[in-house]
């Protein structure tokens, strides 16, 4: 590195750093040590493109309209649709999301800017979101059968169970996430903040909530692609495997999309099979919308301290 | 760093919310119930609506679905609902009066019984399908075509050691074994080992276990040794991939086959399916129909979704049971 | 750290003379949102404590043969109650998951972090969040369909059901949460150090890896205690891959089944409620529960002493 590296003159760039010690870039560890990680990512998504590959080839065939128009049906794969589980999953998800982000994140706001970290009630709390990430979707299925959908609640398997169910299911996650998003918005914002006479609230609305927005949601993409894909709780509170109504209210019984995949996998016939590709080829397709409403969200805040 | 203005970040939000509230909006679905109809058993005229909740087996699930699916043809506006969440599940929602009808592929227990009775739950069996237990091997088998029920219990029971097929017949070859069947929760499980084995329940525990029949079907079709059970209808549908033995049980060797099986040649190991409907919930027209529906077609009913139908015998015994219950 | 102090050095308190009702009412509006994960365990621990207490109870049970027996049969008709081969498999799958998810995870994350431009970040960032939606029942049937059959068995002797096989998949779709989470933790990082780095003379690869990685240390253990906990709750991934025959062995090789798959199993099937069968998914949640406090306790523990604070 010469002296002609480290002297830079004129206004600094946006964005991109300066100095990147490019002199030692081209040594053979630095370009192994690059190689390695560009493996790491190339094996998560060659993964990706094999299963995807996987998937759309199977399911291709009934990749078509009638999948849409058409309810589900047991007689007739060649036509059967899956409109019911298709708007119940729809439901399901805004349900989900519309409980478990407000929450989740006025959470993750209470531990990292409210609470004190050496009373021991924040501490049980602390530790509790992170056991609560590690129990089995199906034991949230049986909590939801014990107190939701029968006992004080009694919702009856209904979309508005399934929803906090799941919510409750993803809410650690959205926690734990939000929490790291917020904790790493730097100090001297909020310092800044208060010095100018805002109050603690103020300054986490106006000023650390904005600028965690893209940490709140990567974690709220993980956590709804999470929701999205279970089946065993919603199977456990005794959520339909066939019917071929669509939901009016966030009252009324529904079907949900795995369910409905995972029923239509497990029959012989070889056009179920088809038909259950099919449908996780459309199970991803709302999926990949939902994550590019967070992702544009995520991309128009995003910025390097 | 701008500290971005309030209105740019409501903006995102207020779209999200906007989709959410027509999301709530435009649900396309039907009216919800009110239990109005005309007449009690002149259901093709009257307008039925209201709904019938049923859930239990997995192996009867399909079944239901397609009876479920075609009286829905006929009756759009009532709400027919079908679950899997496994017999003793079903029945479990069933004695608490959550569900209508039960589907079983076993026959209802003791405690069971007894929980029905303590919330009031008035209930009949109806058997309404036929179902054999098939033997599977591979289609690279070729030296087995029978085997009788006691070789059966020799190669299951639970402290069975056999691991190759010579040991099962010495005139087989001396290939390894390689088991599959379905795990312990099924019923086809519960069936199984107390026809051969003699106690429900009692089986070896080192085979290839899976609650998916499409699993069992791979593991067997894809070794030459192969030996699985599972529901006909599996075996009909991959008859290109696996061939079925036949089981002697002391009258000679008989082949699973509709026929076989309907008039109980193919023993032990043909077997019932049944549905539960409750006193209670007849007494709603909807579920009345539905049932009664089921049991008039239940012909039509068995062979679309590819199972074994009921003999003559047991329809009858069918339709008398029905008449007594709801009567 | 992020509470800002009220009073100056020569103590005059800045803090208004009276107390702002509304932050009040927020700090509570704020806590009760907390609150609703004690809720939330408080209502996992009574749907599950009955039973398992039932199940304790029975007189063929015995706590020190559920702990240490090594034969678990206990939907069979000779029943053993010994959990050993559940927990053992368990470890096995969640050891392997781990092993293949942190390495891939966090490799990937420091090169979307670091070496990626921002534009390559937009997308590949998203994509690889992809691998997190795919229901694990599509994992599942994956993996028995095309990884065992088409990949494991051509290489090595293994049969349709393994541990293996569970254990890579499940791997696999944890590596969006390791990275990703790992990956804003990174770039959450200031600036400033990197550049004081450079100015330094360090090359990328010491920057990413002795400066970055310890500065976004906490979101990186975050990431993986997450893909942990993913890992060893996982359930359906578990049943397809790994199969339902409980089996004592460390050997990945081999067919097993996991406390999640027993789980599901017994609570989806045709056992009787109230059956000693129907009480013992219990005590298996029960002891999963415990498992995992005790793990994450360590973690946290363990995170605390080793954090770094910048600001």
């Amino acid at each position: 590195m010469t002296a002609t590296d480290l002297i830079h003159v004129g206004p600094a760039p946006e964005q991109k750093p300066v100095f990147t010690g490019r002199g030692h870039d081209r040594s053979p560890k630095e370009r192994g040590f690059r190689a390695l990680l560009v493996a790491c990512l190339a094996i998560g998504i060659v993964f990706l493109v094999v299963l995807l590959a996987y998937v759309l080839i199977e399911g291709w065939p009934r990749l078509d309209g009638a999948l849409f128009g058409n309810q589900a049906s047991q007689l007739r794969p060649a036509t059967a649709g899956a409109q019911a589980a298709i708007l119940g999953t729809l439901w399901l998800m805004a349900g989900t999301a519309l409980i478990s982000l407000p929450i989740g994140v006025l959470a993750a706001v209470y531990l990292e800017e409210y609470a004190d970290r050496d009373k021991w009630y924040n501490r049980l709390i602390e530790l509790n979101i992170q056991n609560l990430a590690a129990v089995p979707s199906v034991v949230y299925g049986i909590l939801g059968l014990g107190l939701i959908v029968r006992g004080p609640l009694s919702l009856g398997p209904v979309l508005i169970a399934g929803a906090i169910i799941l919510a409750l299911l993803i809410l650690p996650v959205i926690i734990i996430s939000s929490r790291e998003a917020i904790r790493a918005v730097p100090d001297s914002l909020r310092d800044g903040s208060l010095a100018l006479g805002a109050t603690r609230w103020q300054t986490i609305w106006r000023t650390v909530l904005p600028n965690s927005i893209p940490g709140i949601a990567t974690g709220s993409i993980l956590a709804l692609s999470r929701a999205i894909g279970e089946a065993a709780p919603l199977i456990i509170i005794g959520v339909a495997g066939f019917l071929t109504f669509n939901p009016a209210s966030m009252f009324d019984r529904f079907t949900a999309l795995p369910i409905q995949i995972y029923s239509y996998a497990s029959r012989p016939q070889e056009a179920f099979i088809v038909l259950s590709s099919a449908l996780i080829v459309v199970l991803l397709l709302i999926l990949l919308v939902m994550n590019s409403v967070a992702i544009y969200i995520r991309n128009k805040y995003q910025r390097r301290w | 760093m701008k500290i971005s203005p309030t209105s740019r970040r409501r903006a995102p939000f207020a779209a999200a919310s906007a989709a959410a509230l027509v999301l709530v909006a435009c649900g396309s679905g039907n009216d919800p119930e009110n239990a109005t109809a005309e007449g009690g058993d002149e259901s093709s005229e009257a307008a039925l609506s209201g709904e019938v909740v049923i859930d239990g087996s997995s192996t009867v699930f399909p079944l239901t679905s397609a009876a479920a699916e075609l009286f829905q043809a006929e009756n759009p506006e009532v709400q027919v609902s079908v679950g899997q969440s496994g017999t003793g599940g079903g029945f479990e929602k069933f004695c608490a009066g959550e569900t209508d009808i039960s589907d079983a592929s076993r026959a209802i227990e003791e405690d069971e019984i007894a929980a029905c009775e303590q919330n009031g739950i008035t209930q009949d069996e109806f058997a309404i399908a036929n179902d054999g237990l098939t033997v599977i091997v591979s289609t690279e088998n070729d030296w087995a075509t029978c085997l009788t029920v006691e070789q059966l219990n020799a190669i299951w029971a639970p402290d069975s050691t056999v691991s190759s097929w010579n040991q099962v017949d010495p005139s087989f070859p001396d290939e390894p074994l390689a088991l599959a069947g379905p795990g312990t929760d099924s019923g086809t499980f519960d069936y199984f080992t107390d026809v051969i084995n003699g106690e429900e329940g009692a089986s070896r525990t080192d085979y290839q276990a899976s609650e998916d029949d499409n699993v069992i079907v791979q593991a067997v079709s894809g070794s030459k040794g192969g030996l699985g059970y599972l529901g006909y209808t599996y075996y009909e549908q991959n008859s290109d991939t696996l061939k079925a033995l036949e089981v002697d049980s002391g009258s000679g060797c008989v082949a699973p086959s509709p026929e076989t099986v309907q008039d109980g040649s193919y023993a032990p190991l043909g077997r019932q399916l049944f549905i539960y409907p409750s006193a209670e919930a007849l007494q709603r027209p909807e579920v009345e129909a539905f049932v009664s529906f089921y049991i008039e077609n239940v012909d039509e009913i068995t062979e679309a979704a590819g199972f074994i139908g009921l003999n003559e015998e047991q329809k009858a015994a069918l339709q008398e049971q029905f008449d007594s219950l709801v009567g | 750290m992020s509470t800002a102090t009220n009073t100056t050095g020569a103590g005059v308190s800045l803090r208004r003379s009276q107390p702002r009702y509304g932050e009040r009412a927020i700090e509570a509006v704020l806590f009760l949102a907390a609150l609703i994960s004690i809720l939330t365990t408080i209502g996992i621990v009574v749907a599950i404590i009955g039973p398992t207490i039932d199940f304790f109870q029975e007189p063929a049970v015995s706590l020190w043969d559920f702990l240490t027996g090594t034969e678990w049969t206990v939907l069979f008709a000779d029943q053993n109650f010994g959990v050993l081969p559940l927990v053992t498999a368990t470890l096995t799958t969640t050891v392997i998951a781990l092993l293949v998810a942190i390495p891939i995870g966090l490799g990937a994350a420091i090169y979307l972090a670091e070496y990626a431009s921002p534009r390559a970040r937009k997308v590949l960032k998203p994509i690889l969040e992809v691998l997190a939606g795919i229901p694990t029942v599509v994992y599942g049937f994956f993996a028995l369909a095309f990884i065992t059959p088409q990949i494991l068995q051509r290489l090595i002797d293994i049969g349709t059901f393994s541990m293996l096989s569970a254990g890579l998949v499940m791997g696999i779709m944890i590596v969006p949460t390791v990275a990703s989470l790992s990956e804003d933790a990174m770039t959450a990082v200031p600036q400033s150090l990197r550049d004081g780095a450079y100015a330094l003379g360090s090359t990328k690869m010491h920057v990413a890896t002795r400066v970055v990685v310890p500065a976004a240390i906490s979101g990186i253990v975050a990431a993986f205690v997450l893909g942990f906990s993913r890992a060893i709750g996982e359930t359906m991934i578990v049943v397809l891959a790994a199969g339902s025959s409980p089996n004592l062995t460390l050997n990945p090789l081999e067919p097993a089944q996991t406390m999640t798959a027993f789980i599901a199993q017994a609570a989806s099937g045709d056992q009787p409620t109230g059956s000693i069968g129907y009480e013992s998914l219990f005590a298996v949640a029960a002891l999963l529960f415990v498992i995992t406090v005790v793990m994450n306790y360590i973690s946290i523990r363990l995170v605390r002493r080793y954090r770094e604070e910048y600001e």
